[in-house]
């Protein structure tokens, strides 16, 4: 299966139709704007919307870098350094991925907003003249980052776990310094998992609502949701939709550009890398990974656990039950289903790479960049038309967390893929087995790890997900997040506290699974190392 | 490169095969109606302030209700994505607003003239089609630790005043706030309403994004005073007895002193009218006005039930002399005013 060949129809088939599904909220945004004459169209026109567009592409390209500077060192550190506690710190710096981004701002706005302690000892220091601002777009710039850097960390430390250390070796025994060797060999091994994690983080700062309208930043977003929220109409909104699918193909046509002539990396070799020690480094990266995690996880669980003690909650498990159930069977089924829809499309773009299979897969982003309420008000438009059996059920709502997160699944896959590489498959296919048995037997095993960091993305995503949640659910199913909703919607912080805790626990050891079991596959021995190390001797 | 045209066209088919079935779709035709079948209700207010009324509604009338929550906004765009094809009955929201929105594309069933009677007609649709079922009056909050109630003036056009600079705080895109510059837009006119949004924007107010935010950026010493609807005090109170911040009233007929409704209206896409009538007649009725006055610290907007405990009887705060449903129409203009002063996107 060579570039240029001709393409599977078993990979094709699947793939378009994923592609076109998923682009379902682009065709309703298109029929919307469309829909509405032209003084639709005057809201781009109007004095406010380049400044807000403006704000909009700053605190994307912002964010996007200081969580890819943030998680590929929180990568390195885990799988490369005698970091002490680097499994514990492992699953401490995925979990702010469970955080829902506005209480990670109204922690920040709790530490260090007006009225704070902080602020207070700030304004308290001699010749300050009172305490910088975290309104606006440093607030907007800190939250975001904490929330978002998470999936350059989950992507970065899976490629890096895939590395051959022999190559690393090389560079160290021709006397390059270990620095050196990350910068000039093992950066640009990892580099398309890098770009896939800064790419869902800028995606996600395009998307996201509730962190801009806690920290009073205009972006894109807040003025699509006014046109919602207080004149009621939908067709400007889709237009500026519009414009954010438009901000979403200049992402990815960057991140092509910097991905560039990334070439597919050997096979693994499944022997453990080399482990830097860090010497006199190890305090500095203490600190830095206590205040990665405490400002992404630490801060917003004491500020949690204080709403809950200060307003007397009461923790009723048995009321918990059924949501943290609810929860977790869609966060799983979500991910699964979006790990089986990447995988044709990722290995179409990947393997028999041409314009055709490299649109087909970067279409499928369009989901992720839209506010939840527009992906769901999509959906909504075309499930009473098309589908009214479907309409409010389950399986809806987990096509609408698809739709918003295969890109996450997308990401994970496409890098999984480039660092596997083909030519083991192609040599057990010479050794006569068809094409499925030599990928199931040979490539899966060694695409797990990636395949389990895109599914945990997918599944902490879904968990915390609200507004497609609350339209698209079935009428009284709860889950942890519309209950997070149902209370601090009307300031009962105290009862809300108990099930963004609940969201957080239930997560840790999902993530601990995702995460753990992948360094023991690649061990020598294990299933996938063993047959693909006989392949490569037979070859 | 063989493939790529033949599975572009395939690509390209789908895609207008998925539009071209867009025109099609009917809506499905009325049966009769199954007194099994659940009440379905879209409910913009929150489940913990209006749950149990649902369930008192249930143990009194025998109806099963069935009730999707969600932001009023977002339940109304939902319903006129739906296009009345959906099974809703009954859209309960909390702003004059989101009924006006459904209303005006046709989605609700006129209500008959003796079901509104009982509500004042400045509180419901000139049409009928929606009726107001609760009010919640605008005040100025303020900080009791720096503020007493005799510092604050009577009327919202004193906090133009230069020495209101840098001590306010509203919500200026909140669908409340808007509804109150639109009511001042009627009671004095565009010029003076331009004027005093101006004098405002010069008093360098923090811009936040709702009621509760606003009171909470009083709470913190952020802002002296907040522009807000009363009842949200009452929710923060009930986890922070201690909280330093109190309401204003303003001036009886003042436009900061605007009574706004949470209202309900049936939906033509609904498969049971007649629960969806008793159901409207239920909030209306002396059951569902108590529950408003002694649950949720609201209004009662029925004549004779007197709202709770320490608030003023709504005869009292009066408000600007506006319909609710004439305030509908004003709102673009009124966006687009509040964006043109510099508050808000």
């Amino acid at each position: 299966m060579s570039a240029g060949g001709r393409l599977p129809l078993s990979l094709a088939v699947p793939a378009i139709a994923t592609a076109a599904l998923v682009t379902l909220p682009l065709a309703y945004l298109v029929v919307r704007a469309l829909g509405g004459g032209p003084e639709a169209w005057a809201v781009l026109a109007r004095p406010g919307t380049a400044a807000v567009l403006g704000r909009t592409i700053l605190l994307v390209a912002s964010v996007a870098l200081v969580a890819t500077a943030v998680g590929v060192a929180m990568a390195f550190l885990v799988t490369r350094t005698d970091l002490p506690g680097r499994r514990w710190w492992t699953v401490a710096a995925a979990l702010p991925l469970v955080v829902p981004s506005y209480v990670a701002a109204l922690a920040l706005i709790a530490a260090f907003g007006p009225g704070s302690p902080l602020a207070g000892a700030v304004d308290s220091l001699p010749g300050v003249e009172g305490a910088p601002d975290v309104f606006g777009y440093p607030g907007a710039l800190l939250a975001l980052t904490a929330s978002t850097y998470p999936y350059v960390f989950l992507l970065t430390a899976a490629a890096l776990r895939r590395v051959d250390p022999a190559v690393e070796e090389a560079a160290r025994s021709l006397g390059r310094s270990a620095f050196d060797t990350f910068r000039s060999v093992t950066l640009p091994l990892v580099r398309p998992s890098v770009l896939a994690g800064a790419l869902l983080a800028a995606l996600y700062t395009l998307s996201d609502f509730g962190v801009v309208s806690l920290m009073r930043h205009d972006v894109l977003t807040r003025v699509i949701f006014t046109q919602y929220r207080t004149l009621f109409d939908r067709t400007p909104a889709a237009v500026l939709g519009l414009v954010l699918v438009a901000l979403t193909v200049l992402i990815l046509v960057l991140e092509a550009r910097a991905r560039g002539g990334a070439r597919p990396a050997g096979p693994p070799s499944g022997r453990p890398a080399t482990i830097h020690a860090l010497g006199r480094w190890r305090l500095p990266a203490l600190a830095f990974c206590a205040v990665v995690v405490g400002l992404g996880l630490v801060a917003p669980v004491v500020v949690l656990v204080g709403w809950a003690a200060f307003g007397g909650a009461r923790v009723d498990g048995a009321a918990l039950l059924e949501p943290a159930v609810t929860s977790l069977g869609l966060g799983l089924g979500a991910a699964v289903l979006a790990v089986l829809a990447a995988l044709p499309l990722a290995l179409l773009a990947v393997r028999s790479p041409r314009g055709l299979t490299r649109a087909l897969e970067r279409v499928a982003y369009t989901g992720n960049a839209l506010p939840g309420v527009v992906v769901a008000l999509g959906l909504v438009f075309f499930a009473v038309r098309y589908a009214v059996p479907l309409y409010q059920t389950v399986p809806l709502l987990v096509f609408a967390y698809l739709v918003r997160f295969l890109p996450q699944a997308l990401g994970g896959a496409h890098s999984a893929l480039l660092s596997v590489g083909s030519r083991l498959e192609e040599a057990a296919r010479g050794l006569g087995r068809g094409p499925a048995g030599a990928f199931a037997a040979v490539s899966l095993p060694l695409l797990l790890p990636g395949l389990a960091a895109s599914a945990a993305l997918v599944f902490l995503s879904t968990v915390k997900e609200l507004p497609a949640t609350l339209l698209l659910r079935p009428t009284g199913l709860d889950t942890l997040a519309t209950e997070v909703w149902t209370e601090t919607s009307t300031a009962a912080y105290a009862e809300a506290a108990i099930p963004a805790l609940a969201l957080i626990v239930l997560c840790a050891p999902v993530i601990l699974a995702l995460l753990g079991a992948p360094e023991r596959r690649l061990e020598p021995g294990r299933p996938g190392a063993a047959p693909a190390r006989r392949l490569v001797e037979q070859a | 490169m063989s493939r790529s045209p033949r599975l572009a066209m395939l690509f390209a088919l789908a895609a207008i095969g998925a539009l071209a079935a867009l025109g099609c779709g009917g809506e499905p035709a009325p049966g009769p109606e199954d007194p099994r079948a659940p009440l379905v209700v879209y409910s913009g207010r929150a489940e913990n302030l209006v749950g149990e009324l649902f369930e008192r509604f249930e143990r009194t009338s025998g109806i099963p209700v069935e009730v999707r929550y969600g932001d009023s906004a977002e339940l109304a765009a939902t319903l006129g994505e739906e296009g009345g094809r959906g099974r809703a009955d009954v859209f309960f929201a909390q702003d004059a607003g989101s009924l006006g929105a459904v209303a005006n594309q046709g989605l609700m069933r006129e209500l008959p003239e003796p079901v509104v009677a009982p509500i004042p007609e400045r509180f419901r649709d000139p049409e009928r089609r929606w009726v107001g079922t609760s009010g919640r009056a605008r005040v100025v909050a303020y900080d009791t630790r720096r503020l007493k109630a005799g510092d604050l003036p009577q009327s919202i056009f004193d906090f133009a005043r230069p020495e209101w600079r840098g001590r306010i705080g509203f919500a200026p895109t909140n669908a409340s706030f808007q509804a109150f510059v639109s009511a001042m837009r009627l009671e004095v006119g565009d010029e003076r309403t331009r004027g005093w949004l101006a004098a405002i924007d010069a008093n360098q107010p923090t811009l936040l994004e709702n009621n509760i935010q606003t009171l909470e950026a009083i709470a913190r010493g952020e802002v002296e005073v907040g522009l807000v609807n009363h009842y949200y005090l009452y929710e923060l109170r009930a986890e922070r007895p201690n909280l330093p911040v109190e309401n204003h009233f303003l001036r009886p007929g003042d436009p900061g002193s605007l009574v706004n409704v949470a209202g309900v209206g049936e939906l033509r896409s609904g498969a049971r009218p007649v629960a969806a009538r008793r159901f409207v007649e239920f909030l209306v009725g002396v059951e569902g006005q108590r529950y408003f006055a002694t649950d949720t610290e609201e209004y009662p907007l029925v004549r004779g039930v007197r709202p709770d405990g320490d608030l003023r009887p709504l005869e009292e705060i009066q408000g600007p002399d506006v319909s609710l449903g004439a305030l509908g129409e004003k709102l673009p203009s009124t966006a687009q005013m509040i964006s043109e002063a510099g508050l808000g996107s």
